[in-house]
C-alpha cells in the first residue's frame, strides 16, 4: 500500500507536466482561430422572438448583416446597401443593393429578401422593440438590387433602427429553425455550440466581402469576472470582450503580453429619480441632489476612475453630444440651500438598486455624499432582472435608483411619460417627435434641446458612461474601440 | 432484508413526491414574473399577458403542478421559458458533467482520506499521526470554492500547467478533458478528503481497540494484516455514512465550483435558470438534485446490510 501512493501522485504529476509541455494553448489552438470570452451567453440563436443583448452582440454583423451598420464613431455607414438615397419629403428610402451576395445556405440576397425581412419584423417578431418598424409603410423590390421602402412619416430613428438586429437581413430559405440555425448573409457562420460553454464560429467560404482573418472564432462563456480574467492569463482565451472588474485592468496594463483597449460605450450609469413622486417631484430637490453628488469622486470608487462624465443622456458619439458634465458642479452648500428652499428638510429615500457590482458601489457613494447634505437614504438590493424589473421597472414603486441604461439613444424614453422615470414635460416630448421626422440638421439642433433640457430639469443625474474596455493578447488588432453598436464586431479582428 | 430494502423504496418514493410538491411551491412564491424578465425592459402589458399564456403560468398552481409532475413521470420535464428548448436533454446533458465532478471529486477524497486517515489512527500516538491529524483539521476549514481560486491562482495562471477552467468531453478529447478535471476535483475532494480523513482515521482507531483484532494478532498476523483482513470491512460501516453524506454536500459544492471553472454543469445551468427565472428549469435541476441525494441516501441503507450482516435481521 506504502508503494502504490507514491506512484499513484507520480502517475498524476506526469499527466499535468506532460501535457502542459506540448500544447500551452488550449483553446486558441491554431494562428487562424480566436477565443474571445464574454459574460452573458446567448440563450439561443433568435434574437427576434428572445430579447437581450448577448444574442445580437454575437451574430450582428458577423453572421447576419443589415443594409446599414453603425461604425465605432457611431456613424450609419453601408453594408448590404452600396448606397441610398432619401426623397425629399423623408419618405421613400431608395437603397442599391451590393451585387453577388449570398446567404450561408446558398440563397441569393435580392431586393426580394429586403422586403421579406422589414415586412417579416410587424408580422413574426414578438420582441417589443419590433415596434420601431411599424413606421414602415411597405415595400418595393423595384428591382433585385434595388430596393425601395416607404414609410408613413418621416423617421430618422428609423434608419438608426437598421443598424441593429431590426435591420437584419432574412431569407425566407433560412427562417425555418432561427433559434438554432441562423442563416445570414455575414462572414461566419455558427458551426457549433456547446450549452453553458461556447459558441463556434468559422469563416463562410462564400462571402461576398473581405475575408476575415481568423477562420475560426470561439465566443467562451464565462459568468465570473475573475474566471474570465483567469481563463485569459491561463491561455484558455485571446480577448476579453468587456472587462467587468475594473480593478483588473492595471495588472493587465503591467504585463506587455496583453494590451487594454478603452473606448466609451452607449451604456449610461444613471440615478433614476422618480419625478412622479413627491419629494422628487419638485425640480429644487432634484437639483439639489445633483449637485449633492460628486460624480468624479464616485466615478474613482465605483469605478476605478474609468468612465465619462456627461451630465445628460447622451453618449460622446451621438451627433448631437455635448459636454454638459460640470452645469452641477459638486457644491453641497448650495444643495442645502436647494433643499431649505423646498422646503425639504429631513429626508428619507429609498434607493431600490439591482444587485449588481457597480450599482451596489455607486449607491454607497451615492448615499454617504447625501447624507453630508442631510439627506437620509436605505440602500435596498433587489434581484436583478426578476425584482427590480417589477418592482423598480414596472410598479414603479422607488425615490431612487442606480442602474446603467445600455441602449442607443435611449434619450428617448424620456419621451414617454409612462416610463419609470415618471418625466413628464410637453416639450421635450414635442422636440422628440421634431427631432425624428426633421432633417438631419434639425434633429441634431433639437435634440441638444432636449439634452439640455433634460439637465436642467435635472430629470435624473447621469453618474458617468460606462466605459468600453477590451483585454487581448497583444498579438490581436482591429477592435471596435467604442461599443455603439449592438454587436461585438469580429470583422475586423486580425493578427498584428 | 427484503421488508427492510422494500420499507426503504416506499420512503424513497414518499420522500422524491414530498420534495417535489417544495420545489414547485418554492418556485411559485419565489418574487419576480418569468414572462416579464423573458420580455425584458420593453415589454407591454398585452406581450405580457400573452407571454403568461404560452408559459402556462397563468393557471391555477394546482393544474400547473400537475401538469408539471404528470409529464416529469414520463421523463417530459417541460420546455424552458427562456431557451425554449426542451429540458430533459438539457438537464442529461448537464448531469453528465456534475457526475463526472462529483466522481472526481469523491475518487480524490478517498484516494487522500483511507491512506491517511489510517496513517493518523495507527500512527496516534506519534508526531507523524498527530501532524496528518492537524493537517486535515486545516483542510476542514477550507471551502471547496476557496480551494478552487487557490489552485487555480497556482496552476492556471501562475504556472500554466492546467487550464483555469472549461469543459471539453471525455470523448472529443480525453487528455483535454483530464487535464480540464483535475483542479475542479482537486478543490472539491481535498476539503471532503480532509474531513473523511477524521471519520477513517476515528474508526480505524476504534477497531484497533476491539477483542477480535487481539485476536487476530494472537493468531500470528501482523498489525497491518489484522487490519486490512479483520478491521476495514467493521471500520467501514461509519464511514460508509459520512460517504453517503458527504455526496451529497459533493454534489452542492459542484454548484459553486463549477461557477468557479466555468463548467457547464447542473449547478452554472441552475444559478442562470434562477437569475433568469427559468422556473420549470429550476424545478427540474432542483428535483434531478433532490432524488440524487436521497437515491445517495438509499443506496448507502442497502449498503449497510450488505457491509455488516447483523443489520440484516431488523
Amino acid at each position: 500500500m506504502k508503494a502504490r501512493i507514491p506512484v499513484l501522485a507520480a502517475a498524476l504529476l506526469l499527466v499535468v507536466s506532460g501535457c502542459s509541455a506540448g500544447s500551452s494553448a488550449s483553446v486558441s489552438a491554431g494562428p487562424d482561430t480566436l477565443s474571445v470570452g464574454f459574460t452573458a451567453e446567448p440563450a439561443n440563436f433568435d434574437f427576434t422572438r428572445t430579447d437581450g443583448a448577448a444574442i445580437p452582440q454575437a451574430l450582428l454583423y458577423n453572421v447576419y448583416e443589415g443594409l446599414v451598420k453603425l461604425d465605432s464613431q457611431g456613424k450609419v455607414v453601408p453594408l448590404l446597401a452600396k448606397s441610398w438615397t432619401i426623397s425629399p419629403d423623408r419618405k421613400t428610402y431608395d437603397f442599391q443593393l451590393q451585387p453577388g451576395v449570398k446567404f450561408s445556405n446558398g440563397a441569393p440576397f435580392t431586393a426580394e429578401d429586403v422586403k421579406f425581412s422589414l415586412m417579416r419584423v410587424k408580422t413574426d417578431w414578438t420582441i417589443s422593440i419590433k415596434s420601431t418598424m411599424d413606421v414602415v409603410d411597405h415595400v418595393d423590390a423595384v428591382a433585385p438590387d434595388h430596393a425601395r421602402v416607404v414609410l408613413s412619416k418621416p423617421s430618422n430613428g428609423w434608419l438608426f433602427s437598421l443598424t441593429s438586429r431590426l435591420g437584419a437581413m432574412f431569407s425566407p430559405t433560412g427562417v425555418a429553425d432561427l433559434a438554432a440555425k441562423p442563416v445570414g448573409t455575414g462572414p461566419y457562420v455558427v458551426a457549433a455550440r456547446k450549452r453553458g460553454d461556447s459558441v463556434v464560429l468559422k469563416a463562410n467560404p462564400a462571402y461576398w466581402g473581405r475575408k476575415p482573418a481568423y477562420t475560426t472564432v470561439v465566443l467562451k462563456y464565462i459568468k465570473d469576472p475573475t474566471a474570465l480574467n483567469n481563463a485569459l492569463y491561463s491561455n484558455g482565451i485571446d480577448v476579453i470582450s468587456a472587462i467587468t472588474a475594473p480593478d483588473s485592468i492595471p495588472q493587465f496594463q503591467a504585463d506587455d503580453r496583453f494590451q487594454v483597449v478603452q473606448g466609451t460605450s452607449n451604456s449610461e450609469v444613471t440615478l433614476a429619480m422618480n419625478n412622479a413622486r413627491a419629494p422628487l417631484n419638485d425640480v429644487r430637490v432634484r437639483q439639489a441632489l445633483t449637485y449633492a453628488i460628486d460624480r468624479k469622486a464616485l466615478l474613482d470608487t465605483a469605478w476605478a476612475g474609468r468612465g465619462t462624465l456627461i451630465g445628460s443622456m447622451v453618449p460622446p458619439t451621438d451627433p448631437w453630444y455635448e459636454d454638459l458634465a460640470n452645469v452641477y458642479p459638486f457644491d453641497p452648500a448650495k444643495a442645502k440651500a436647494l433643499l431649505t428652499e423646498a422646503g425639504a428638510t429631513n429626508l428619507n429615500l429609498r434607493m431600490r438598486i439591482p444587485n449588481l457590482p457597480y450599482a451596489v458601489s455607486a449607491a454607497q457613494v451615492v448615499q454617504s455624499q447625501l447624507a453630508d447634505v442631510g439627506v437620509r437614504t436605505t440602500i435596498e438590493p433587489l434581484d436583478f432582472p426578476a425584482v427590480w424589473l417589477k418592482q423598480v421597472f414596472t410598479d414603479h414603486d422607488y425615490d431612487l435608483s442606480i442602474i446603467q441604461h445600455v441602449e442607443a439613444r435611449d434619450i428617448t424614453t424620456f419621451g414617454k411619460p409612462k416610463y419609470y422615470w415618471g418625466y413628464d414635460s410637453k416639450r421635450v416630448q414635442q422636440l422628440l417627435a421634431e427631432a425624428d421626422s426633421g432633417t438631419p440638421e434639425q434633429q441634431v439642433a433639437d435634440m441638444k434641446q432636449v439634452a439640455r433640457q433634460l439637465n436642467t430639469d435635472a430629470a435624473a443625474d447621469w453618474l458617468f458612461l460606462f466605459p468600453n474596455v477590451i483585454v487581448a493578447k497583444a498579438k490581436v488588432g482591429g477592435f471596435v474601440q467604442n461599443q455603439v453598436s449592438e454587436s461585438f464586431d469580429l470583422t475586423g479582428l486580425a493578427p498584428r | 432484508m427484503t421488508a427492510r430494502v422494500l420499507r426503504r423504496v416506499a420512503i424513497f418514493v414518499v420522500s422524491v413526491l414530498v420534495a417535489s410538491i417544495v420545489v414547485f411551491l418554492f418556485m411559485a412564491v419565489l418574487p419576480g414574473d418569468p414572462a416579464q424578465v423573458a420580455l425584458g425592459v420593453n415589454a407591454t402589458p398585452e406581450l405580457l399577458a400573452k407571454t403568461r399564456a404560452e408559459f402556462g403560468i397563468d393557471r391555477p398552481l394546482v393544474t400547473q403542478y400537475f401538469d408539471w409532475i404528470g409529464g416529469v413521470l414520463h421523463g417530459d420535464f417541460g420546455r424552458s421559458y427562456v431557451t425554449r428548448d426542451s429540458i430533459g436533454p438539457q438537464l442529461l446533458d448537464r448531469l453528465g458533467v456534475t457526475l463526472w465532478l462529483v466522481g472526481a471529486g469523491m475518487l480524490v477524497a478517498l484516494v487522500i482520506a483511507v491512506p491517511a486517515g489510517t496513517f493518523a489512527a495507527v500512527k496516534h500516538r506519534k508526531a507523524s499521526g498527530a501532524g496528518v491529524s492537524g493537517l486535515s483539521q486545516i483542510g476542514v476549514a477550507i471551502p471547496a470554492f476557496l480551494a478552487g481560486i487557490i489552485l487555480v491562482q497556482i496552476f492556471a495562471v501562475q504556472l500554466r500547467w492546467l487550464p483555469s477552467g472549461g469543459w471539453t468531453p471525455p470523448n472529443q478529447d480525453a487528455g483535454e478533458f483530464v487535464r480540464g478535471l483535475i483542479l475542479p476535483a482537486l478543490s472539491l475532494g481535498l476539503v471532503q478528503g480532509a474531513v473523511l480523513t477524521r471519520y477513517v482515521r476515528s474508526a480505524v482507531l476504534d477497531t484497533l481497540g476491539q477483542d477480535y483484532l487481539r485476536t487476530a494478532r494472537s493468531k500470528g498476523l501482523r498489525p497491518g494484516q489484522a487490519l486490512v483482513r479483520h478491521g476495514l470491512r467493521n471500520a467501514s460501516v461509519p464511514v460508509v455514512t459520512v460517504l453517503g453524506l458527504q455526496l451529497a454536500t459533493l454534489l452542492i459544492g459542484a454548484v459553486v465550483v463549477e461557477r468557479v471553472f466555468v463548467l457547464p454543469g447542473l449547478g452554472s445551468m441552475l444559478l442562470d435558470a434562477v437569475a433568469s427565472r427559468d422556473l420549470l428549469t429550476v424545478q427540474g435541476i432542483v428535483l434531478v438534485l433532490v432524488v440524487g441525494v436521497l437515491l445517495v441516501n438509499f443506496v448507502v441503507d442497502v449498503l449497510y446490510t450488505v457491509l455488516d450482516p447483523r443489520l440484516r435481521g431488523s
